[in-house]
């Protein structure tokens, strides 16, 4: 396949991976975050972990949707699907994350709740026209990525005067969560050390590379804007490695193909017109971050489902042995939680990364426990 | 009585009642499309008698939506999935019977289209719908229509096909392309606005059985990879003979719209559903010689030895990528999902 298959060469990933190994200074630690789960998701599938030298260390980030939503925002959530006049629609890993009492929205829907999977947002608006009846909500979760759809959505609902739709909004930003990383109890106590970022593919196709730029400048901390392809993460690994072989701390951009500094500037204007930056949102793992999330603005206040239906924030009940927030801080790897493998798997998720495919733990689970086994076995 | 209106009539409670409504429906909508001497008898059950050898039975209820697509319709697949299910046994159907469903308000020009589906099917197959059943509930308690068909066939004498049966060393191999029929419904779904020029690869594959048993009869196990697709179901195979399988991705058969569509929605053509492809595995020595006799098949000619049963007590199932690592091809759980972001 064109475009695909060009950027999944063994033979080309390889060379790279020698390169690496040949640039990277074997006196150093380099202990590079890739911030989203996509990228988490290409690294354990293509095995990436096995190319590298042992000082080019992988950390995995928060940037997986459903992770860094907070039990709080899904009890807020489950509790709207269980209002009889609601049908609540929302992307299909959201609906497997247990919340308090490890109640899921699936399971919700078992006990009798209006709970719809969509593929697009705009499902919800048919679904809206269809039940005349019925409050459709949208449960709108996701980075800058999955943000304009929503945006487009609340436009088209005004312009068809649908009075019976509404947006459960909990979308974020990505810049701001990397700030938070870097401020962290663990990063500033020295427990977690990030020498660079690989930026996320397609968020920085939406927000372009410019909202970057402070990375370098505050905290000396190099980043790479990657594709989600192998190859493409090699790159930017070699990227990475050289610019602190050479002292420099830069945003670079190795997504060229899809990545401009300045972004989609209609999506980015789309996003403007509907949304505006919310005072502080809590993230799971992140606790609350200031101005790192998005909510409706007042013109579109008819649409909004936390206005609609006069929503209380709530805190909810993490399990306490998950250890879902240090995996997502980068403080701790998957295999140091307790509930890993058992009596957390994919089949059974006691916290939100073993869920989602794009979760630290579910990708570990997937493609990672083979090494796990063959390590035991040679012992 | 009036007739049937079969153009713009749909289906009441009546239809399911026992009573006149019942008959008339049954007469004039399944015996006049499925007709055969035992449906003709008008008995509650079908008497007739079998070849020598073990009798193989099975039962596939049908649930898919949308009830129409590319290649088929829930009609055709009743018919082709239990004949499926039968021959993995290395059997020969030989007759199925059918259960139907059916909501309340069901257009009956589309019940129509469905049952001539079926009798086509069965009638190109060689395996007649000989007994059946129908119910019908309120509107609201069904989606349509549901199909639940079982199939009775025998095993030719000396077969002795099982999924425990894989033993290490053994080749997988693999009847032709895979992710067809998923890719079909799921482009057809509602909101998914996915356009692809794919169909339905619903298919009977008996007759494909029947020549690879009859030329290679120490095939340890045959199965047909449906829902969960083929990772999900040589995790199966694996756990029920306690082995583990090397696979090679490069020879796994695969479409390139198929593979263009899982690649833009962000699934894994692994775990996306067939409807008429086999897996079969068999001892290394016989194995190129049963690939000769499934490629020179119309239904699979484009057959491949894709991996290696291999010994392993964890019982993984693992696989060398096109990009030359290693990665487990793990059980799915639930639904594959298109990515978020």
């Amino acid at each position: 396949m064109k475009y695909v298959d060009e950027f999944r060469d063994g033979a080309t990933a390889r060379q790279l991976a020698a390169r690496i190994a040949a640039e990277a200074d074997p006196a150093r630690a380099y202990r590079l975050m890739e911030f989203c789960g996509g990228h988490t998701h290409a690294i354990f599938r293509y095995g990436i972990p096995d190319l590298l030298p042992a000082n080019v260390r992988l950390i995995h980030g928060p940037g997986c949707p459903v992770c860094v939503m907070p039990i709080g925002r899904l009890d807020m959530a489950i509790e709207l699907a269980r209002r009889p006049e609601v049908i609540l629609c929302t992307y299909g890993d959201m609906l497997r994350v247990p919340a308090s009492g490890r109640i899921s929205l699936l399971k919700a829907r078992a006990e009798g709740a209006a709970v719809r999977m969509l593929y697009s947002p705009v499902e919800a608006l048919k679904l809206a026209q269809d039940n005349p009846n019925k409050e459709v909500v949208f449960f709108a979760i996701g980075f800058e990525t999955t943000t304009p759809p929503t945006a487009l959505v609340i436009e088209q609902a005004r312009k068809l005067g649908l009075a019976n739709f509404s947006v459960f909004c909990n979308h974020v930003l990505t810049p701001a969560a990397m700030h938070a990383i870097l401020a962290t109890p663990e990063a500033r106590a020295g427990a977690l050390q990030l020498d660079g970022f690989i930026g996320p593919a397609h968020v920085s196709t939406v927000i372009g590379s410019a909202p970057y730029a402070p990375f370098p400048e505050q905290y000396g901390t190099p980043l790479v804007i990657a594709g989600f392809e192998p190859l493409d993460l090699l790159q930017a690994l070699l990227m990475l490695v050289r610019q602190l072989n050479e002292g420099r701390a830069e945003v670079e951009n190795q997504f060229t193909r899809a990545v401009t500094a300045e972004g989609n500037r209609k999506a980015k204007a789309l996003t403007e017109r509907v949304f505006e930056l919310r005072e502080s949102f809590e993230w799971r793992g992140l606790g609350a971050v200031p101005h790192s999330a998005l909510q409706i603005r007042e013109a579109f206040a008819a649409f909004d489902a936390e206005r609609r239906f006069a929503l209380e924030p709530r805190t909810g009940l993490e399990n306490k042995a998950c250890e879902c927030p240090a995996i997502l801080r980068g403080a701790k790897s998957p295999r140091d939680c307790k509930l890993f493998g058992n009596p957390c798997s994919p089949d059974n998720p006691l916290g939100s990364c073993m869920v989602s495919s794009e979760g630290a733990c579910a990708a570990w689970y997937a493609y990672g426990r083979q090494r796990q086994g063959a390590a035991e076995v040679a012992r | 009585m009036s007739r049937l209106d079969l153009k713009n009539g749909s289906v009441e409670m009546v239809h399911g009642s026992g009573g006149r409504a019942m008959g008339q429906l049954i007469e004039e909508l399944f015996a006049r499309a499925l007709r055969n001497q035992w449906l003709d008898q008008g008995n509650d059950q079908a008497q007739f008698d079998l070849p020598p050898g073990r009798v193989v039975m099975a039962t596939d209820s049908h649930v898919i939506s949308p009830l129409f697509f590319p290649g088929g319709d829930i009609g055709s697949l009743a018919v082709h999935g239990t004949i499926n299910d039968v021959a993995m046994a290395g059997a020969k159907p030989c007759y199925l019977a059918a259960g139907f469903i059916l909501e309340e308000g069901f257009p009956l020009a589309d019940l129509a289209r469905i049952v001539a589906s079926m009798a086509a099917a069965a009638r190109e197959a060689g395996v007649p719908v000989v007994t059946g059943d129908t119910k019908v509930v309120e509107r609201g308690k069904g989606d349509g229509v549901f199909i639940t068909t079982t199939g009775v066939g025998v095993v030719p004498p000396g077969l002795h096909l099982s999924g425990d049966q894989a033993r290490p060393g053994d080749r997988i191999l693999l009847s032709g392309s895979i992710g067809d029929h998923g890719v079909t419904i799921l482009s057809l779904r509602e909101g998914l606005g996915f356009e692809a020029d794919i169909g339905s690869d619903s298919q009977a594959l008996h007759r494909l059985v029947a020549a690879m048993v009859e030329a290679v009869p120490e095939i340890r196990c045959l199965r047909d990879p449906t829902r969960g697709g083929l990772g999900n179901t040589l995790n199966e195979l694996a756990g029920q003979s306690g082995v583990g399988m090397q696979l090679v991705e490069r020879a796994i058969p695969l479409r390139e719209p198929v593979r263009a569509a899982c690649e833009f929605l962000g699934l894994d053509p692994l775990y996306v559903a067939n409807e008429g492809k086999l897996i079969a595995i068999c001892p290394a020595e016989q194995a190129e010689r049963l690939l000769e006799v499934m490629r020179a098949h119309p239904q699979g000619r484009e057959a491949a030895i894709i991996g290696t049963v291999v010994a392993d007590e964890r019982r993984f199932v693992q696989m060398e990528t096109l990009f030359g690592g290693s990665r487990m091809v793990d059980w799915l759980n639930g639904e594959q999902l298109p990515r978020i972001c």
